[in-house]
């Protein structure tokens, strides 16, 4: 027997570049995390070519689920056109065969950093989170596999402990993005470096989130209709950040979450972190036949 | 080291002891507990009853903090049984469950609940880095209660009882005292009311008067809130001015159990004679 008659001609590359059974490990991994909502999946995670913390394990989910007949968008703090997010959306197109889009209504499959668009996700798409950090009790309990146990037992109070020194303190709420919170009454998760301003749209969305810690290796998920619950005291409200009024300098659009550019003169201009949002909004005012989606707020409120 | 029960009266000396009539709030049976070669526990029988304060005294290393661990569900003992007589119902009797059989989980938050605990050194009870009021907090949060203006008020509550200045109750424990600090531990020892309160050398390495107004503090709790106490000491003054009984240990076995009076002026045992003597 000779070795070449064991060994397969050689090509290029698999489908999605990640062979089946790394495409296989993740799709059991992301069965088991929609069947716990919340809960942290532990995956083999792949190397990738893009250096870890750069979004390593949102990539080896979207092209776990990729389609000939997908259609990508890639976000990086809302926008589309940062490097990192073009070189991934260019490497999913390529290795997929598959269509590259700005605009959420089109988009099947959605990877974003730190950002969920504006405009309401349906049914038919599915938003993979990228995640630095997983673990919601990291700042509480550095040994992880008491953490796990913490977990187990839904031992979550030093959580709100956090928010009562941040409440002493500061007088205010100070946890920004990644706020911790509860997933379908039973794990606490954090919704990744996502502004506050979003995370209400988890709750009992009509879209599959799936978040991916590719160095931590973790996978978890938000099933559709699931509910998320921002940790909070029951006397005091959670709050959005203050952008409900909030102008953007470029398209007039108000009541989203902005980008705050500072001046010179010590002010501030304001401009949509949701980048191709604003473009369609551009376009439509310039008379352009641009379709604009349902969004989450109106009029700067969350709209459920 | 002075006996802080000399000094003065102060309208809170030791109450004579009240008649144990009253069925025991804990029973622990035959504990035993071995690390490697050392028998740090052999077969310990331990009875507490309502609202008294036990005094558990003994040389260094016979076991005394491996006792209180095994009363706080810290540590499962090689053999032996724990029962607790929780929110008033009746101690488990020989039915009920053993303590020391519970999930990690039931522990955890029998310990956060029913178990209040000051240890000698602070940093074992104590978040440095939060305030004061968060580390009594805390256990308010464990047992899930999730209003911030509740909160507030009852670690207030806890602080004052504990006769900390709560004008700092917002100070972060490493800014405060040793005696400060040790009034914080008791606070959240107590904001939940507990079924037993083990005290582990409260007061060991505070200075004498601190120390002194320490004992005050957990005399006055006691009279005021009828405390259940055990309290371990080496220093057989803070014994003598706090325990209505007195376990003494030697090598991880109970060698003589009484009436305090009784072990200070009449001690059985050759060892507690030795260990009264040399302190008188
Ligand atoms: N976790 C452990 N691992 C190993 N040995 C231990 C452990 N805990 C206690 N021991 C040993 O058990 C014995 C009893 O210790 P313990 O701390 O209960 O004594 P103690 O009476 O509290 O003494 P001290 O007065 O010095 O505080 C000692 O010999 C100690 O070294
Ligand atoms: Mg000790």
């Amino acid at each position: 027997m000779k070795l070449s008659e064991l060994t397969r001609p050689w090509s290029a590359f698999s489908y999605g570049f990640l062979d089946e059974s790394a495409k296989r490990e993740i799709r059991r991994r992301i069965l088991k995390a929609i069947a716990v909502p919340g809960y942290q999946v532990p995956y083999a995670s792949r190397e990738v070519p893009i250096a870890r913390g750069w979004g390593t394990g949102g990539l080896q989910v979207t092209l776990t689920l990729l389609k000939p007949d997908a259609v990508v968008k890639v976000i990086d703090q809302g926008a589309d056109d940062s490097v990192n997010a073009s070189s991934i959306r260019k490497f999913v197109s390529r290795v997929g065969g598959t269509v590259e889009t700005g605009d959420t209504t089109q988009a099947t499959l959605i990877q974003s950093r730190h950002r969920i668009p504006e405009e309401k996700l349906r049914e038919d798409q599915i938003l993979v989170l990228q995640v630095p950090n997983p673990e919601p009790l990291r700042p509480v309990q550095p040994d992880m596999s008491v953490a796990r146990e913490m977990h187990a037992d839904a031992d979550y109070g030093q959580l709100w402990l956090i928010l009562y020194e941040q409440l002493v303190r500061s007088g205010r709420i100070m946890q920004g993005a990644s706020y911790p919170s509860m997933v379908n009454g039973r794990h606490v998760m954090t919704p990744s470096p996502i502004p506050r301003w979003d995370v209400p749209k988890l709750n009992r969305a009509d879209h599959l989130t799936i978040l991916s810690a590719g160095r931590e290796k973790r996978i978890y998920a938000v099933p559709p209709y699931t509910s998320v619950e921002p940790l909070v005291f029951d006397d005091v409200p959670y709050r959005v950040e203050d952008h409900q009024d909030k102008a953007c300098w470029r398209s007039g659009v108000r009541g989203f979450f902005m980008n705050e550019l500072p001046q010179e003169d010590g002010s501030s201009l304001y401009e949509l972190s949701d980048s191709h949002f604003g473009i369609k909004h551009i376009r439509k005012a310039a008379g352009e036949a641009v379709s604009i989606g349902e969004t989450w707020y109106r009029n700067g409120r969350m709209a459920r | 080291m002075t006996a802080p029960g000399v000094a003065a009266p102060t309208g809170l000396e030791r109450q004579p002891p009240r008649l144990m009539l009253a069925r025991p709030i804990l029973t622990m049976r035959g504990v035993a507990r071995r690390y490697g070669d050392v028998q740090a526990l052999a077969g310990v029988d331990v009875t507490v009853y309502p609202g008294e304060v036990l005094g558990i005294v003994g040389e260094s290393g016979s076991g005394k903090s491996t006792l209180l661990r095994m009363m706080n569900l810290e540590d499962t003992p090689d053999a032996g049984t724990y029962h607790l007589a929780l929110a008033g119902r009746e101690p488990a009797g020989p039915d009920g469950r053993n303590l020391f059989t519970l999930d990690r989980f039931q522990r955890r938050m029998l310990r956060a609940i029913h178990i209040g605990i000051v240890y000698q050194n602070p940093h074992l009870g104590l978040r440095m880095g939060h305030t004061s009021s968060g580390n009594v907090a805390e256990r308010l949060l464990i047992a899930g209660n999730r209003n911030f203006a509740e909160l507030r008020q009852r670690a207030r509550e806890a602080l004052e009882a504990s006769e900390f200045p709560v004008a700092r109750m917002d100070a972060r424990p490493n800014t405060l005292s040793g005696g400060m600090q040790q009034r914080v531990q008791l606070a959240k020892a107590i904001a939940l009311e507990p079924a037993v309160l083990l005290l582990d050398e409260p007061t060991t390495g505070l200075d004498v008067s601190v120390q002194a107004l320490v004992l005050d503090t957990l005399k006055r709790l006691q009279r005021d809130r009828a405390i259940t106490m055990v309290l371990v000491s080496h220093d057989l003054g803070v014994i003598r001015t706090m325990a209505d009984r007195v376990m003494v240990m030697r090598c991880g076995e109970v060698v003589e159990e009484g009436l305090a009076d009784q072990i200070f002026q009449d001690p059985q045992h050759e060892y507690t004679q030795q260990l009264v003597h040399a302190k008188l």
